[in-house]
């Protein structure tokens, strides 16, 4: 393959900030990006994530710090000097030139004899198998085969590292699996530093080898999908990355030993250190209901069903433990009976399922 | 954008110099074509306005003076004229908004096929500007036209529609109320039918809800199209010049100037009310708009709730539109019998029919085609030139002061074609064109210039939604794939754009190519007239009258064909980029 000859380059962010007018969008960012590695920003609308990327690639406001594509720092260079290559969310296919002329533009900017264009652009449309669309117009090609076309016309020009931004947004769901194993595949083949945008969690964790997550302009954590899922820095993460309970509270020495007390005035047994103003962060499915007498070591809860949604696979319950509302999933199978509404129950919790975090 | 390291705050104020600096060297070209831009707007607009309004404020000395205010209403014809001109461009809002009302609330209201009809007719109109079809309209309903004599021989009695200031605020009102109607349907369109329906759920109905939620909603739209048409009728001033009306503000300035001369400040007095006038109309618009935003549909499907119409109401309905119909195809069809006829006088029809006329006009008018070509055709693209030039300036880049251009450039609108004529006449008569030695005001390229001053607006706003249509991705799509910043003007944005700088190169040559009122100002030979112009000649003569018709249809073809070309080249090239027109 033509194509695999790029060198990788690591990304390296120092002290990144930019502003829009009086609102400060990014502030003050580090980040280390390791070469050849996919990369995902993760975070909400208006986190900074996609004014991130785009200060990568060089467009919106020049931002105060340094972006380093290897050694080299492209902060002042105008976005058709960087050779970073960026797969728009809308794919950004220009309608008024072929599929071909699309792919090939890239090479005419860097002037590129006539023949090697060619046959570059014919081994960009194979890679992602649409060669034979070569000659159609943006406007007669479906949503994925137009994402694919933005693919080619990126990779195509070699850059040193490639952007995408929302790739996966405007795609059916049935579609959007099959592109994020595509896409991974193209990354390992390609061998590209790859940063990739997305509001979507699941598509971060599936895909990326880390993911930073950001959240009003700032990098909340990084790390391997499971890592921030396991053990979140801090609550926005936590409840960023699927659902998770959060416990306020204080750990107070006692007679039976050390115990925790929730601002509710909930308590159970915790081994930890005295401590004020400290949050217990664990996840529904660590809760479990109990049926019989309970395991040692095991924190038990009482409370009351307030409601449940069934999601398939399992029922989740919000349960009433004094005055907290706690998440509790409890797997379902077929035919199996459910909970309802005012009962009483008790739930279990392991204390290794619980990520403490101080306030 | 790239160009925002404007607004980069630097450690120093040395690497800030060298920063805003360097910016523009960067950015040459954009820098360089604002500064073009905007100089050709002052010199061609701003200067000429501002000459005529320090004129009119000056006495003999040339100091500062109310004198010839007072001179002007101290006069009792400026004083009837100033009358008149008010009293006709209201009067003719009430009756284009009479023809225009039921046709706006038929299309939003019922369910029936004449809607494409009244679309239509909403257009028809517009294609061909009041003056042209001025005269042959007296002959249709003129005191001894086709209407009146067939009435009072058979019913004893005449109707005077045409008789002086009658004649204007007719041929006036049936030639724009498509203005309004076009507002009008717009905001009635854009009014959701969850607002009706959930009036309707609070108890609300009838008039009472047409009162209460209809009218408020689609107010601002009639406002805007009914300002417009005041101003509109305020300016003209071929129409009254045709139909010799000459007690009104614009053939005043006009005679003034042409026949006392223009040191003469009376035209320049005029010509500050004019504007006064235009400016305060165009304001009333703003406001009306402003702030409300009414388009209030939400997703499937718009307007009001409509329902079929029960047979009597459409034969109600049908009854009103071909009346209207025929009032707007009245003065196309009186123009073509005209221009067809040999004799046509105390007669309800022409005596015979001849294609003389059309000889006579081709033969000794051609001058007069060719250089209308010449004029509306350069006109058209320096306003697609600059029109292209300052939308991309203003919505792509960050540059200081861009919002300038926008407003310098639709400030236009506000400068009647008399009061341009009028400025570049003082302001130019003593300019020397270098190398040909000659003065300016008197140079035909003068013509050009004035014609495409009064129709940037119009260039400009199909350029600026030309661009709107394109998304800024693709411009940075295209810098990320290494093109720089003119590549991708040149590449992209250009021939995306092309099918909307199209229809603005048509907007401007098809309005510019009948436009009367500046060049009327500016002609100096009749060599160097256009076609308006020479209708204008023409029909100073009873024998000029069929030539002059003739010229007159020809004029309407030109336009005609250059509007329907320029359409079906924008529709194709939407379909083949597969763009939505959102």
């Amino acid at each position: 393959m033509s194509l695999g000859n790029t060198k990788q380059v690591g990304i390296s962010i120092k002290d990144l900030t930019l502003s829009f007018g009086e609102t400060e969008v990014l502030k003050g960012v580090n980040l280390e990006i390791e070469p050849g590695e996919f990369f995902a920003f993760l975070g909400p609308s208006g986190s900074g994530k996609s004014t991130l990327l785009r200060a990568i690639a060089g467009f919106g406001p020049v931002p105060q710090g340094e972006i380093l594509l290897g050694d080299e720092n492209v902060i002042e260079q105008p976005p058709w000097k960087r050779n970073v290559g960026m797969v728009f969310q809308s794919y950004a296919l220009w309608p008024h030139m072929t599929v071909r002329q699309n792919v090939a533009y890239g090479l005419e900017e860097r002037k590129v004899a006539k023949p090697e264009i060619k046959r570059r652009v014919d081994d960009a449309l194979n890679l992602v198998g649409l060669h034979h669309l070569a000659d159609r117009r943006p406007s007669q090609l479906s949503g994925g085969q137009q994402q694919r076309v933005a693919i080619a016309r990126t990779v195509v020009v070699e850059p040193r590292i490639l952007l995408l931004d929302e790739p996966l947004s405007n795609l059916d769901a049935n579609l959007r699996e099959q592109m994020r194993r595509d896409l991974l595949e193209l990354q390992r083949q390609l061998g590209l530093t790859t940063i990739f945008v997305t509001h979507d969690q699941e598509e971060a964790n599936t895909i990326s080898d880390r993911i930073a997550v950001l959240d009003q302009g700032v990098i909340q954590q990084v790390g391997a999908p499971m890592e921030l899922y396991d053990n979140p820095a801090n609550k926005f993460v936590a409840d960023f990355l699927g659902t998770a309970n959060v416990l306020h509270g204080r750990v107070e020495e006692s007679p039976s030993g050390n115990q925790f007390v929730s601002s509710n005035g909930i308590y159970f047994p915790y081994a930890a250190k005295p401590q004020q103003d400290l949050s217990l962060i664990f996840r529904p499915q660590s809760l479990g209901i109990c049926h019989g007498s309970a395991q040692a070591g095991m924190i038990q809860l009482e409370g009351k069903v307030l409601h449940r949604e069934f999601l398939g696979h399992l029922i989740r319950y919000g349960v009433d433990v004094g005055g907290e509302v706690l998440m509790v999933d409890d797997p379902h199978l077929r035919g199996a009976k459910h909970l309802t509404n005012g009962e009483t129950i008790r739930v279990a919790l392991k204390p290794d399922e619980i990520v403490a975090l101080s306030d | 954008m790239s160009s925002a390291s404007l607004s980069q705050p630097s450690n120093s104020e040395k690497k800030e110099n060298s920063g805003w600096l360097k910016k523009i060297r960067e950015d040459w070209g954009l820098y360089l074509s604002a500064f073009i831009i905007g100089l050709f707007i002052l010199v061609f607009l701003f200067i000429p306005v501002m000459k005529v309004i320090f004129v009119a404020f000056q006495d003999g000395d040339g100091s500062f003076s109310l004198v010839n205010f007072q001179d002007f209403f101290n006069s009792s014809l400026f004083q009837e004229s100033f009358f008149n001109s008010f009293y006709v461009a209201f009067m003719s809002v009430i009756v284009a908004s009479i023809i225009a009302m039921p046709l706006a609330y038929f299309t939003s209201r019922f369910q029936f096929k004449g809607t494409v009809l009244i679309q239509t007719l909403g257009i028809v109109p517009l294609i061909m500007p009041p003056f042209i079809g001025a005269v042959a309209m007296q002959l249709l309903f003129g005191e001894n036209g086709t209407m009146n004599l067939l009435l009072d021989e058979y019913l004893g009695f005449t109707i005077p529609i045409m008789e002086g200031l009658n004649g204007v605020i007719f041929v006036q009102s049936v030639h724009y109320f498509p203005f309004i109607l076009i507002n009008l349907s717009a905001a009635l369109q854009n009014i959701d039918r969850s607002m009706e329906e959930s009036a309707q759920s609070l108890g609300s109905s009838g008039i009472k809800l047409f009162r209460r939620i209809v009218f408020p909603l689609a107010m601002p739209g009639y406002v805007a199209g009914a300002s417009l048409v005041f101003v509109k009728v305020f300016d003209d001033l071929g129409t009254p010049l045709l139909l010799n009306v000459n007690n009104m503000l614009a053939p005043q300035a006009y005679l003034r100037i042409s026949s006392v001369g223009i040191s003469d400040p009376m035209g320049y007095v005029i010509s500050v009310i004019l504007v006064a006038f235009s400016v305060f109309a165009l304001w009333v618009s703003f406001l009306a708009l402003r702030g409300k935003d009414y388009s209030t549909t939400q997703k499937g499907g718009g307007g009001l709730s409509k329902r079929e119409l029960r047979p009597w109401e459409k034969v109600g309905c049908y009854a009103v539109i071909a009346f209207i119909l025929m009032l707007v195809l009245a003065p196309h069809f009186a123009l073509l019998l005209l221009s067809f006829g040999t004799i046509w006088s105390f007669s309800p029809l022409p005596d015979a029919y001849t294609l003389e006329h059309y000889s006579t006009a081709i033969t000794q008018a051609s001058d007069f085609i060719t250089n209308t070509l010449l004029y509306a055709g350069l006109a058209g693209l320096i306003d697609i030139v600059l029109g292209t030039a300052i939308a991309y300036l203003v919505w792509r880049t960050k540059m200081v002061g861009r919002k300038w251009l926008d407003f310098g450039a639709m400030a236009a609108l506000a400068v009647p074609g008399v009061v341009l004529g009028i400025g570049y006449l003082r302001t130019f008569y003593d300019v020397d064109i270098p190398f040909v030695g000659s003065s300016m005001a008197t140079w035909w390229g003068i013509i050009v210039i004035a014609l495409a001053v009064r129709r940037l607006p119009y260039a400009l706003r199909s350029c600026v939604a030309a661009l709107q249509q394109v998304s800024p991705s693709l411009e940075e799509a295209s810098e990320n794939l290494g093109a720089t910043r003119a590549t991708t003007i040149r590449r992209i944005v250009v021939p995306l754009m092309a099918a909307g700088i199209l229809a603005g190169f048509v907007t401007a040559f098809a309005t510019a190519a009948v436009e009367l009122s500046a060049t009327i100002m500016l002609v100096s030979q009749e060599s160097d007239a256009p076609l308006a112009y020479g209708l204008y000649l023409f029909m100073q003569s009873a024998a000029g009258r069929g030539p002059g018709a003739a010229l007159g249809v020809i004029a309407v073809l030109i336009v005609g064909l250059a509007t329907y070309i320029s359409h079906t080249i924008v529709e194709r090239t939407r379909q083949a980029h597969g763009m939505k027109s959102h």
